[in-house]
């Protein structure tokens, strides 16, 4: 036996957008976290795509990162694991706004 | 025009109200800054307050906490694939008072502590975002920026009790390094059940609520699971750290998804509704990965100064952000009273901590981070263990028993660990933990 199993994901029990649903996030008007398409190019890695736990960060077909920031946890995670200083800029949206947690 | 204050502490979270109420009670003129719209409504947390260290601060505290459960049953799970053995403690003195650990909801207890702070006098400003720190031609913090017009607060002392990601405390220039590997990912889900299914499944009675902590449950990333009791919801999730998640391309919804499906695990969650998703860092660095707590005007409390203890079968936050935010607290009020709120006026602080629970804690423990993730700990000793008990409680007649220390060596040799390792690894378990 190996550790709980490495390679198989386990069968989703509920849609990704049905959890994001059941969070409660009063949208800024103003985007919080600025990503700089030109960094993200390069990029080979792209960890804020699969460890962002909003999963916010969207490859897109010419090779860029589209961001959304409206349904974001401001955990942090993106900023940390991303390897190119100054790709993502991370700051707390305006006081009041963004998510709202009621049973955590 | 700006708003003056004796002390400034952005912030209020457990760190944030303790240093609150503290200089709020010596009759200093405090404000308690939150960016959101009420305490407690952008934490999460892994689930139990060890409330122990509020005896002195809010005594009577577990008369009126907002509790969801009293933990009375303490377990450890170690998993494999298929296979799980569990070390399950209960005790019938944690539920009765002083108590041990409590589940509470953040939105609740952190209110109820701001709370606290409010009602001795402290200024709690909500909806507020801390954009920066002011300071003077010399350096010195006076007090902070926030994002409300001409929304300036000044004070000859500022607490910052900001979070993991502690803006303030990078911009003082007190985070030497930030290293990744210092952080995880936790990710929870909060499932709906009836209390009385709850207390079937758990084997629980009136108040009381289970912990349960798990070593194997989060694949090739290093991290762990947990799984506990509220009045009517189980929360389950993963804690996850930062490279070996990034490294692994798994999301970590997916690994939540995984723990949930395991066989030991499944049974405790089924069929609930999920009630809330939610995910925040965790400093779990310990004591060497701690950043510079004083400067000139400023005190960093909480998890802003990485004060969480990861360290294996000891997980706890809460409780260190109430007992270095309340030093913070006692520390503002002796410097404002001596008119000397520099570093050296603050110096203080860091000996409050040396002498209480929260470093001596932290010092002892510290290498207990790096034990607890390291590769073997995290992938090979939980797939050991089982393998070991399986051989031990497998009767496989006619062939006869094969005794402990040969089915040890064979699920040594399963997972190519090396006896050196063990031997290492046992002494570093001593000094760590002994």
């Amino acid at each position: 036996m190996t550790a709980l199993s490495r390679a198989g994901a386990a069968v989703p029990d509920i849609a990704f957008e049905d959890r994001m649903a059941t969070v409660e996030f009063r949208v800024a008007p103003d985007a919080h976290i600025v990503v700089d398409g030109d960094s993200c190019r390069g990029c080979t890695t792209r960890a804020c795509v699969t460890a962002c736990p909003a999963n916010l960060f969207v490859p897109t077909s010419d090779g860029g990162i589209l961001f959304n920031y409206e349904e974001c946890f401001e955990c942090g995670t993106c900023y940390m694991v991303c390897n190119t200083e100054g790709a993502i800029t991370w700051r707390y949206p305006e006081g009041g706004h963004g998510v709202v947690f009621h049973r955590s | 025009m700006s708003a003056t204050f004796d002390c400034v502490v952005v912030g209020a979270g457990p760190a944030g109200s303790a240093a609150a109420l503290v200089l709020a009670r010596a009759g200093k003129r405090v404000a308690l800054v939150e960016r959101g719209p009420f305490p407690g409504s952008k934490n999460m947390y892994g689930g139990v307050v060890y409330g122990r260290v509020l005896d002195t601060l809010v005594p009577g505290w577990e008369q009126e906490v907002p509790v969801q459960r009293w933990i009375t049953r303490r377990a450890t799970m170690v998993l494999t694939e298929t296979q799980s053995l569990t070390v399950d403690f209960r005790s019938g003195a944690w539920a009765r008072p002083p108590y041990n650990g409590c589940t509470t909801l953040r939105p609740d207890f952190d209110a109820w502590l701001a709370g606290k702070a409010e009602a001795a006098g402290a200024v709690l400003l909500c909806s507020t975002t801390v954009t920066g720190l002011r300071r003077d031609d010399t350096g010195r913090v006076t007090g902070v920026c926030t994002d409300r017009p001409g929304g300036e607060l000044g004070a000859p002392v500022v607490i910052a009790c900001d979070g993991v990601n502690s803006f303030l405390a990078k911009e003082a220039g007190l985070y030497q390094s930030f290293d990744p590997a210092n952080f995880t990912l936790g990710a929870k889900e909060v499932i709906a059940l009836p209390r009385d299914e709850i207390d079937r499944r758990f084997g629980l009675a009136g108040d009381e609520g289970a912990d349960i902590e798990i070593v194997g449950a989060t694949a090739d990333v290093a991290g762990g699971g947990f799984v506990y009791t509220n009045a009517d919801s189980v929360a389950i999730g993963v804690v996850l750290q930062l490279p070996g998640l990034a490294r692994s391309g798994r999301r970590p919804e997916d690994l939540i998804a995984q723990l949930k499906a395991h066989p030991s695990i499944a049974p405790l969650v089924a069929g609930g509704d999920l009630k809330e998703y939610s995910a925040h860092l965790i400093p779990e660095g310990g004591y060497d990965a701690m950043p510079e707590i004083v400067t000139d005007g400023l005190m960093v409390a909480g998890d802003a100064a990485g004060l969480c203890l990861a360290a294996g079968i000891w997980l706890e936050g809460v409780n260190f952000a109430i007992g270095s935010g309340a030093a913070a607290g006692e520390t503002a009020v002796e410097a404002l009273r001596r008119g000397d709120a520099s570093a050296k006026g603050l110096a203080g602080y860091r000996r409050r901590l040396e002498s209480s629970f929260v470093l001596r804690d932290h010092r002892k423990l510290r290498r207990a981070p790096h034990f607890v993730l390291s590769e073997r700990v995290q992938h090979r000793y939980p797939a050991v263990v089982c393998d070991l008990v399986e051989q031990l409680f497998t009767v496989e007649n006619p062939a006869p028993k094969r005794g402990g220390l040969k089915a040890g060596w064979r699920a040594l040799r399963a997972h190519d660990v090396p006896l050196r390792d063990v031997a290492r690894d046992a002494w570093t378990a001593l000094r760590t933990f002994g």
